[in-house]
């Protein structure tokens, strides 16, 4: 037996990294669940070209000057039929030819009803004469960074590292507890700072085949962009990790048993899954909220992580985040050791 | 690593009191709420001794070997072990000491060679994490997860992760229950072992025999107080016969079913009687003269019995002559 495999920080690392990849629904969820959430989404909010959007008009007329946009598809139809149209969604827009001019029916709480209406307006006075005081062209981009896959990927990395390191650490230290494994240690000779630093040791291990496999897909199948320093996207994971495993580790300082760890896991993670940000940003939640949701470990993670990835922020330029997710990794941790339950 | 045999222990640190007893406590004192589990006990076990507490579930036998293994801190008196005590020599006495807790659970996804790779890894000296397996015969389970391991194997890996430090003392917190009786003679082959090599083996136990088979000396705790303490000879010696003869009668219409005690007692042979759950019980010297005459007697009173056996004297008859309780009612 070599040195290291005397060690004690050694055993009780490999002991926790075995423990983990012998769990095969633990790889399930840190490994493959985040690759599928990634090709859903992927797939849901493909980038698809510009919709052509139905409309219709009471005149042959009409409907032959709406036909002439590219962006619509114009069929004829009288009033109530137009209306019964509109009201079951088979038409965005309906176009009535008055004595004095045009009423256009259309729905103004939906974007693509004006969009249609916009298009048609355009259309019919054009197809009256009406000249562009100033020439005009478009320039179509379609540029990846900007696409909802893009903004979604990092949301979901964030996602990651809170859910392993909860779930990692929470769940196996209350096992360990509710099985009197941990008892049975504290009355072995065993470094207690070790044990702790155990878990650290495995999470971060796991981390860096996590997060590199998860990156590495969004890279090769959706070509999601790296704009700022990898290292420093290293850097970024390591903390939110460390901060969710201080969280973890806190969470499961006191439970007795399985099932009050579960709920209070839950109670922990569920408000964050829907205020941080993952599928959609944060700051559409109203101003009163706004303290809050900034204030929350996998709100900055994800912050920091968007910089990082879609803008190329650079370190210095992510205090705030950065400033969130080390208070969420000190004050838990120092607790923590004080209410640790060892037996 | 250094392969000391299971009988060699060696130290970094010299035995400031190698005269010292193994186990020392004093005036000891714990209460939970407002239940006393531990009520001012003093114990003194000598080195290379097999010392056991014996006493039914809620004796408080574990919790005074918990605070032995400084698990849990008295509310009152003073504990050493090897001279050194929980206060000032906490790491040191982890290193040299073994235990074996009641509801430890291995995981279950680790081999029983890992388990013990961990556990060796926390002490300075030890044996190797080969002889631990060959000691407590799991040479076949070696690479096997514990998940796939039966409740006897389970309690000898559980008695390995103890000896794998070497310890000079070593405590074992009811090492066979729930066990079938084969596991059982099993496991206290394995502890005769140990007594052999020498160690000093502080044990609880609610099986008399166990504590019979296994023990120099037995302490018999009942609410948190030793009621009773000396070797099991002694112990069994101390209810004034070596056999109990046992019986009960039939209740017959209008027919007396008391017997008339004092001319029970009287016969030559006879030492005690007591009555435990409706059965009648004689503490008897001579067997072969006794129990002629206790029939004779017994039909002269006119009793019919339903029962009568005899069978040589153990710790449960002197728990029960201790207590007026069986020790498996509880």
């Amino acid at each position: 037996m070599n040195k290291l495999q005397r060690s004690s920080l050694y055993q009780l690392s490999i002991t926790r990294f075995r423990l983990t990849l012998r769990e095969p629904e633990a790889i399930f969820w840190v490994f493959i669940f985040p690759i599928l959430l990634a090709v859903g989404l992927g797939i849901a909010f493909r980038n698809r070209p510009a919709d052509v959007l139905q409309v219709a008009a009471t005149t042959p007329q009409l409907t032959r000057a709406l036909a002439a946009d590219n962006g619509l598809a114009a069929s004829t139809m009288d009033q109530p039929a137009g209306s019964r149209a509109l009201a079951n969604g088979s038409i965005l827009l309906l176009a009535i030819q008055q004595p004095d001019g045009i009423i256009y029916q259309f729905d103004d709480t939906n974007p693509d009803a004006r969009t249609a209406r916009l298009l048609a307006d355009r259309a019919l006075q054009t197809a009256a004469g009406r000249h562009n005081p100033v020439p005009s062209t478009d320039r179509l981009v379609h540029e990846p960074g900007s696409r909802y896959i893009d903004f979604v990927v990092p949301g979901l990395l964030g996602m990651n590292l809170m859910g392993s390191a909860i779930w990692g650490i929470g769940f196996s230290i209350v096992e360990a507890r509710q099985k009197k494994l941990l008892k049975r240690l504290v009355a072995s000779p065993m470094r207690r700072w070790q044990f702790l630093a155990a878990y650290l040791i495995a999470r971060l291990t796991l981390l860096v085949l996590e997060v590199v496999a998860f990156l590495g897909f969004a890279r090769l199948i959706f070509g999601v962009p790296f704009r700022g320093s990898l290292w420093q996207l290293a850097v970024l994971c390591v903390l939110a990790s460390l901060s969710f495993s201080a969280l973890g580790l806190l969470i499961s300082s006191r439970a007795r048993t399985m099932e009050a760890a579960s709920g209070l896991m839950n109670l922990v993670m569920l408000p964050m899954w829907i205020l941080s940000g993952v599928f959609f940003s944060a700051s559409r939640f109203p101003a009163v909220l706004q303290p809050i949701v900034r204030a929350l470990p996998l709100t900055a993670a994800i912050d920091a992580l968007r910089a990082n990835m879609l803008q190329g922020m650079s370190l210095q330029h992510l205090l705030a985040p950065i400033a969130v997710l080390l208070a969420w990794l000190v004050v838990p941790f120092a607790v923590s050791l004080r209410i640790f339950r060892w037996r | 690593m250094t392969a000391t045999g299971a009988t060699a222990v060696s130290h970094d640190v010299p035995n400031p009191s190698a005269e010292s007893p193994a186990l020392l406590l004093r005036g000891v004192r714990k209460a939970f709420a407002d239940v006393v589990a531990v009520d001012r006990l003093d114990l003194e076990v000598a080195r290379a001794e097999c010392f056991g507490l014996l006493g039914p579930n809620g004796a408080g036998k574990t919790t005074t070997i918990e605070i032995c293994e400084g698990l849990t801190a008295p509310d009152e008196g003073t504990v050493e072990l090897l001279g050194l005590n929980w206060h000032s020599h906490a790491d040191e006495l982890r290193q040299r000491i073994g235990v074996q807790l009641q509801e430890t659970q291995f995981p279950d996804k680790l081999s029983v060679e890992e388990v013990l790779l961990l556990f060796r890894s926390f002490f300075r000296h030890g044996i190797s994490v080969d002889e631990s397996i060959r000691t407590a015969q799991l040479e076949e389970k070696r690479a096997a997860r514990v998940g796939t391991l039966s409740g006897g194997q389970k309690q000898r890996i559980a008695m390995a992760c103890a000896l794998v430090g070497a310890p000079e003392l070593l405590f074992l917190d009811e090492p066979t229950t729930g066990l079938d009786p084969q596991a059982r003679r099993h496991l206290w082959d394995l502890v005769d072992q140990l007594k052999q090599a020498g160690r000093t083996i502080i044990l609880t136990t609610h099986y008399m025999e166990e504590a019979e088979r296994l023990c120099d000396r037995v302490a018999i705790m009942d609410h948190g107080r030793v009621l009773a303490l000396a070797t099991p000879q002694q112990l069994i010696a101390s209810i004034g016969g070596e056999h109990i003869v046992e019986f009960a009668f039939t209740p017959h219409d209008h027919e007396n079913t008391a017997p008339d005690i004092a001319m029970l007692t009287a016969i030559p042979g006879v030492q005690s009687h007591r009555t435990v759950a409706g059965l009648h019980q004689l503490s008897v010297r001579e067997l072969h003269t006794a129990v002629p005459r206790i029939f004779a007697e017994l039909g002269r009173q006119g009793l019919h019995l339903s029962e009568f056996r005899t069978h040589s004297a153990t710790l449960e008859d002197v728990f029960v002559g201790l207590t007026g309780r069986n020790l498996r009612d509880e």
